[in-house]
């Protein structure tokens, strides 16, 4: 309890100083923010009442305060951008989306790296398995973007497997949702299922050289019995460790996708916004990102520790 | 890899050498055939080239351990040539006679969309506005690297300082560095970059600066806890005996010992710098056109172009994947020899 008590504390800190510095954003943006939302020209009352709105006024404590305090409630403000709809309505129509991508990424990343590593470490050193290493390890080096066209080259325009560019709410549709989200998906968990297979692999062959391995073998168990139910659960545990620490990668990489299948979701939106230098949609959308982020992570480390029992003690 | 034969002398040398002859040539003869030939979708060729290129590293490699009596890492050999050939040929980019490179002006002539054809003017193909393709990736890539070199000295300069001092200090020292660090990791990176990128202009400079800043993190961790194993060790015991200063046990004695695992780190995160700085620039959101880099060119295949002209996106996507896979492979190395305890991460 005390362990979780102290994590809570460091998780607040963490949160206080992410909003501190993406509240800071708008002070790091060069020239007169009034200026770049209006664009020159326009007569000093109309600069000093956007300023007037925007609160530029006030020292930088109580903005800061004030818009903490908003945000707390969940009025995150408005876009800048017409037709300057409520932040947090934003968010909430985008977020479900980006959720559902990247959950599923995540999914198919681990239904096809758990059998495939299970294979590699079974016939670790053969042909197929020096293949799927190969393989694995080129996949990492192809940034997700750059797969995410290939694909498309390859699936959507050349054979017409998948859509193209279009989003159907699960809501509506659930196997027209299935089928525009699943190319998408792909996309995403590839990079993870490169880094889960390598590792998972790595992690069965030490296992599989354990005793207790032998014993089973000794007694004559089938292999695949062996693997499944007595190396997969021990060799798992740098698995879920790695799926923290993928965590960031996989919002990246639903950014990307987001916006190179131009699915409505944060990705496309904070993409968007950036470009528009819509700071009070960005601001919004990265400190929903980062609280999400910050809380799954936090929860990973605890499951970690409920898996495997010998890190309960251990201060992180 | 350890579990194969060293430096035993195959008997059957000759027959090693045909075969490799054989497989080589034939598998150049395949990748050759796949990459011209207009009988088969994108996809087919793709992978005629991809079979290919694996008989050719099975042939090559044949022959080389027929002529060495040992196996050679052709794959690192390769790696190492293409990430010295390229620094190279980056560096000398505005020396070279290469095409034109970003004034579209100068290009009204020259044939726009152009596939790749080796013994023309423009060997690898021209954009959709006539700008020579292999000009633009050699340009995008002392962009890239200048961009990715200098985030990774920034970084880690300042989170190796950093780390050092808070695994030797510990305490109240330790604890605000590790909220601070904890702070930085809970954006994910992307999100960071496209944040900072909305409110500063996408210049060589501030690009390396925010890049930089997702390195800062893992650098202070990592040299944090390599400073906090190595200063229990006796050596350290020994300088603080005989009186040496603090600042002079971090730099002489600390310093030294946490350089190897933090440079090995150093090279790994060139990759990842390189995929970010890509990543932002084929958004939209960092080095802005006309001026070239692998992110903004794989861009312009975007909204159409790419299927008729997928060389737009092959070009400097290969270029991408090469260096990126050069310098994953060279940075697992260095960590496979001077940090074992995170290479396994």
């Amino acid at each position: 309890m005390r362990r979780i008590a102290w994590r809570a504390g460091e998780l607040l800190g963490v949160l206080f100083i992410v909003s501190f510095g993406v509240f800071m954003l708008v002070t790091l943006m060069p020239g007169d923010p009034a200026v770049a939302i209006l664009g020159e020209g326009h007569p000093p009352a109309e600069y000093e009442a956007l300023r007037h709105e925007l609160g530029l006024n006030d020292p930088l404590l109580i903005r800061y305060w004030d818009w903490l305090s908003s945000a707390a409630t969940g009025d995150l403000g408005r876009s800048l951008v017409p037709p300057q709809s409520d932040v947090s309505d934003r968010i909430l129509g985008a977020l479900p989306v980006s959720v559902q991508l990247a959950v599923m990424g995540l999914l198919i990343a681990l239904v096809l790296a758990v059998p495939l590593a299970m294979w590699s470490a079974a016939h670790a050193g053969g042909a197929v398995d020096r293949m799927i290493s190969a393989g694995m390890f080129a996949t990492l080096s192809v940034p997700s973007f750059l797969a995410g066209l290939l694909l498309i080259m390859i699936f959507a325009n050349g054979l017409g497997w998948f859509p193209r560019a279009q989003w159907v709410r699960i809501g509506e549709d659930p196997v027209g949702n299935l089928h525009h989200a699943l190319l998408p998906a792909i996309v995403i968990a590839l990079m993870e299922l490169a880094l889960f297979t390598r590792i998972l692999r790595n992690d069965l062959i030490v296992t599989l050289k354990e005793d207790y391995i032998l014993a089973a073998r000794a007694k004559g168990m089938p292999p695949w019995r062996i693997l499944v139910t007595d190396a997969l659960r021990p060799s798992s545990f740098s698995l879920v460790t790695l799926m923290g620490i993928s965590l960031g990668r996989l919002v990246g990489s639903t950014v990307i996708v987001e916006y190179l299948f131009a699915l409505p979701g944060m990705g496309s939106m904070i993409v968007t916004a950036s470009g528009q230098g819509d700071f009070p949609l960005v601001q919004g959308a990265v400190l929903v990102i980062a609280l999400v982020y910050v809380v799954v992570n936090a929860g990973i480390d605890l499951s970690y520790g409920y898996l495997d029992p010998r890190t309960r003690r251990v201060h992180a | 890899m350890p579990s194969e034969k060293r430096g035993t002398r195959t008997p059957h040398r000759t027959r090693d050498l045909v075969i490799g002859a054989v497989l080589a040539t034939a598998g150049l003869g395949l990748a050759v055939f796949g990459w011209s030939t207009s009988l088969l979708v994108l996809a087919g060729k793709a992978a005629l080239v991809l079979a290919g290129l694996v008989l050719v590293h099975q042939g090559v490699s044949r022959v080389l351990q027929a002529l060495r009596g040992r196996r050679t890492d052709l794959i690192f050999i390769v790696s190492v040539v293409w990430l010295v050939g390229l620094i190279l040929l980056a560096l000398l980019a505005p020396l070279l006679p290469l095409g034109e490179h970003s004034d579209v002006a100068t290009t009204l002539l020259e044939p726009a969309n152009m596939a790749p054809r080796l013994l023309t003017d423009h060997p690898l193909g021209t954009s959709s506005q006539g700008l020579d393709l292999l000009s633009r990736s050699l340009h995008g890539a002392r962009t890239s690297l200048m961009i990715s070199l200098m985030a990774v000295t920034i970084g880690t300069l300042v989170g190796g300082s950093i780390g050092v001092v808070a695994g030797y200090f510990r305490h109240g020292v330790d604890s605000v560095v590790g909220v601070f660090t904890n702070a930085l990791l809970a954006v994910p990176p992307l999100i960071l970059l496209i944040a900072l990128s909305t409110v500063l202009d996408p210049s060589l400079r501030n690009m390396a600066l925010a890049l930089s800043l997702l390195t800062i993190p893992s650098m202070v961790r990592l040299a944090r806890a390599n400073t906090i194993a190595f200063a229990q060790r006796e050596f350290v015991m020994a300088a603080r005996l005989m009186g040496a200063s603090r600042f002079r046990v971090m730099l002489r004695e600390l310093v030294p010992n946490v350089i190897l695992p933090v440079v090995s780190m150093a090279i790994v995160m060139i990759s990842a710098l390189i995929v970010a700085e890509a990543s932002l620039s084929f958004l939209g959101l960092g080095i802005q056109q006309p001026d070239p880099t692998w992110g903004n060119m794989i861009a312009e295949g975007e909204g159409g172009a790419m299927e008729d002209y997928p060389h737009i996106v092959l070009v400097p996507g290969a270029f991408l994947f090469l260096t990126v896979f050069s310098f994953n492979l060279l940075g697992e190395k260095a960590q496979k020899r001077w940090d074992t305890r995170s290479a396994k991460l």
